[in-house]
């Protein structure tokens, strides 16, 4: 991938963020996410039925590489179930560790490769991830 | 101003983040080497040469901290680890003991958060009430509404003289005047304004004070309380153990020692202590109305280029401080501070410890900017020029 498209992908997803808004109705489960090390601060919605992440809203403020992160992973996990969910999880860490990871699982997530050389912005990107890994290993459904 | 006593500086560091902590000297670095490297020994013990050494310094330093602030007696002066545990001797070594249910301490929204979480604490444990003074346009404490919150249940009124979000200067002696006439008490964060300002704790007839080293040029992990003597006096320890008792038996007997002592447990931070003593003697060196001076110049300097750039935000334009807190349009803070340290410039993205005056700013994260004597026009100018260019922020930091 260019490095422009690259670029474009996470501008998109920053500026029209896809998912962002709190939803209207009780079916989800809510956790807030945020970092002492850096400001970012969102709150994260879940709704989880027969093991499947049916949606996933998100609303706060944050920067541009958790807010476009949170975009990409929230479109990718939606119609997944919880065990599928928690491996494309699971393979973004290990990319974003520098680890072995399967590309065809993490698809647009790929975007953040790199990441790894600015240390300070690991905790951006994997802001989102690690609430909604919350969520999903500890409900029942 | 003296940007060749600092190292650090060498290779065109541009370091906006003096609210945060300001650099150190060399001659800081020098003191605390040659306590290493000549003279290490503990405080308060030995009666060799090294060890009578470091307690003429460490007392030494002390003199030099109550000439600093215009205190009356060496007594008044205690060690501690920062502003934050100066504050917290102070108000549950304290007030704690004296304040009672429905009565009333003031702050303000824009306090640090160590000048109201201990206060949230007390309000929980003991029932008492928190009351805000409302800030003026500029966020600025004027003393009608300081008026309008003051009641006869006021006991104490805890501000800080410059705030480290607003970088606004409270006009303390006015205030305490009035806290006085109420019978309250007055207690001042000076961390953001120790370095900056002259402080004279007689002439402001300040009560209890609080600073730290780390952001007057010296180390961190020392810092200091101040209380008029009979106040302090009644400062019960919230540590207890060595070097602060006279006697103790088996039975439980205990008598402690005077203070400062009595609030200095343990062995204390010798080479904080030391450092700070040298940080004292530079800034008087310099002379603090000369920093002052620079500094105002500077800020204002910083404020002119800044409010040419149409896409910049500025929130606190109309206060005195060092401060300046801002943002570029549509861009959130944090991104702008990783922009512009690709550029080796440092700002601080953020709330600033201060999680409730988004209140007052209706934002939540700013970009401060927080100016130190060694600070130049030049900086501003390279930093005015990658803002210029923040059209390619996106392509520098994605």
């Amino acid at each position: 991938m260019s490095e422009e498209l690259r670029r474009e992908i996470i501008l998109d997803n920053y500026k029209n963020p896809y998912n962002k808004e709190i939803p209207n109705n009780n079916d989800y489960i809510k956790i807030n996410s945020n970092s002492t090390s850096c400001i970012d601060n969102i709150d994260i919605y879940l709704k989880i039925e027969d093991n499947i992440i049916k949606d996933i809203k998100f609303e706060g403020e944050a920067c541009v590489i958790c807010i476009s992160s949170t975009s990409i992973l929230t479109n990718l996990l939606i119609g997944k179930t919880k065990k599928e969910g928690l491996e494309i999880i699971d393979n973004y860490y290990k990319m974003i560790n520098e680890e072995e990871y399967d590309k065809d699982i993490i698809k647009e997530l790929i975007v953040y490769k790199d990441i790894y050389k600015q240390p300070s912005r690991k905790k951006c990107a994997t802001l989102s991830s690690v609430g909604i890994e919350k969520i999903l290993n500890n409900v029942e459904k | 101003m003296n940007r060749e006593d600092f190292l650090i500086l060498k290779d065109n560091l541009v370091y906006f983040d003096n609210g945060a902590t300001t650099l150190k000297p060399k001659v800081v670095r020098d003191s605390i080497i040659d306590y290493y490297d000549n003279y290490t020994a503990n405080a308060h013990r030995g009666d060799y040469k090294n060890s009578a050494k470091v307690d003429e310094i460490y007392e030494e330093t002390r003199e030099k901290v109550k000439e600093l602030i215009n205190a009356k007696e060496v007594s008044e002066i205690v060690f501690t680890k920062g502003t934050t545990d100066s504050l917290n001797m102070i108000i549950f070594g304290y007030f704690k003991n004296i304040l009672q249910k429905d009565d009333e301490v003031i702050i303000t929204e824009s306090e640090h958060a160590s000048n109201i979480l201990p206060w949230f604490i007390l309000q929980k444990e003991l029932g008492i009430k928190i009351k805000y003074i409302k800030l003026n346009d500029k966020f600025e404490v004027t003393i009608d509404n300081l008026k309008q919150v003051i009641t006869n249940k006021t006991k104490v009124i805890s501000i800080a003289q410059i705030t480290n979000v607003v970088g606004d200067i409270r006009p303390i002696k006015e205030i305490t005047k009035i806290a006085h006439d109420n019978n309250a008490l007055v207690v001042v964060d000076a961390a953001q304004s120790i370095a900056h300002k002259k402080i004279d704790v007689i002439d402001m007839d300040i009560d209890f004070m609080a600073f730290s080293g780390h952001k007057m040029y010296g180390p961190t992990g020392i810092g200091v309380l101040y209380g008029k003597f009979d106040l302090l006096d009644k400062l019960t320890p919230l540590t207890y153990g060595g070097g602060m008792n006279a006697i103790f038996r088996k039975d439980g007997y205990l008598e402690l020692m005077s203070i400062p002592t009595r609030l200095e447990a343990g062995t204390p931070n010798i080479e904080g202590v030391i450092g700070l003593g040298s940080a004292i003697t530079y800034i008087n060196n310099i002379e603090i109305d000369k920093i002052e001076e620079y500094e105002h110049n500077l800020r204002k300097y910083l404020l002119d280029q800044l409010q040419k750039l149409n896409f910049i935000e500025i929130y606190n334009a109309n206060t005195n401080g060092t401060i300046i807190a801002f943002n570029i349009k549509g861009v959130f803070s944090q991104d702008t501070a990783i922009y512009l340290d690709k550029y080796n410039i440092c700002v601080r993205a953020g709330n600033h410890c201060a999680k409730i005056l988004n209140n007052v700013f209706n934002i939540n994260n700013t970009c401060r900017i927080s100016l130190s004597f060694y600070n130049t026009k030049k900086e501003i100018d390279l930093l005015i020029n990658v803002l210029k260019n923040s059209e390619n922020i996106w392509k520098e930091i994605l």
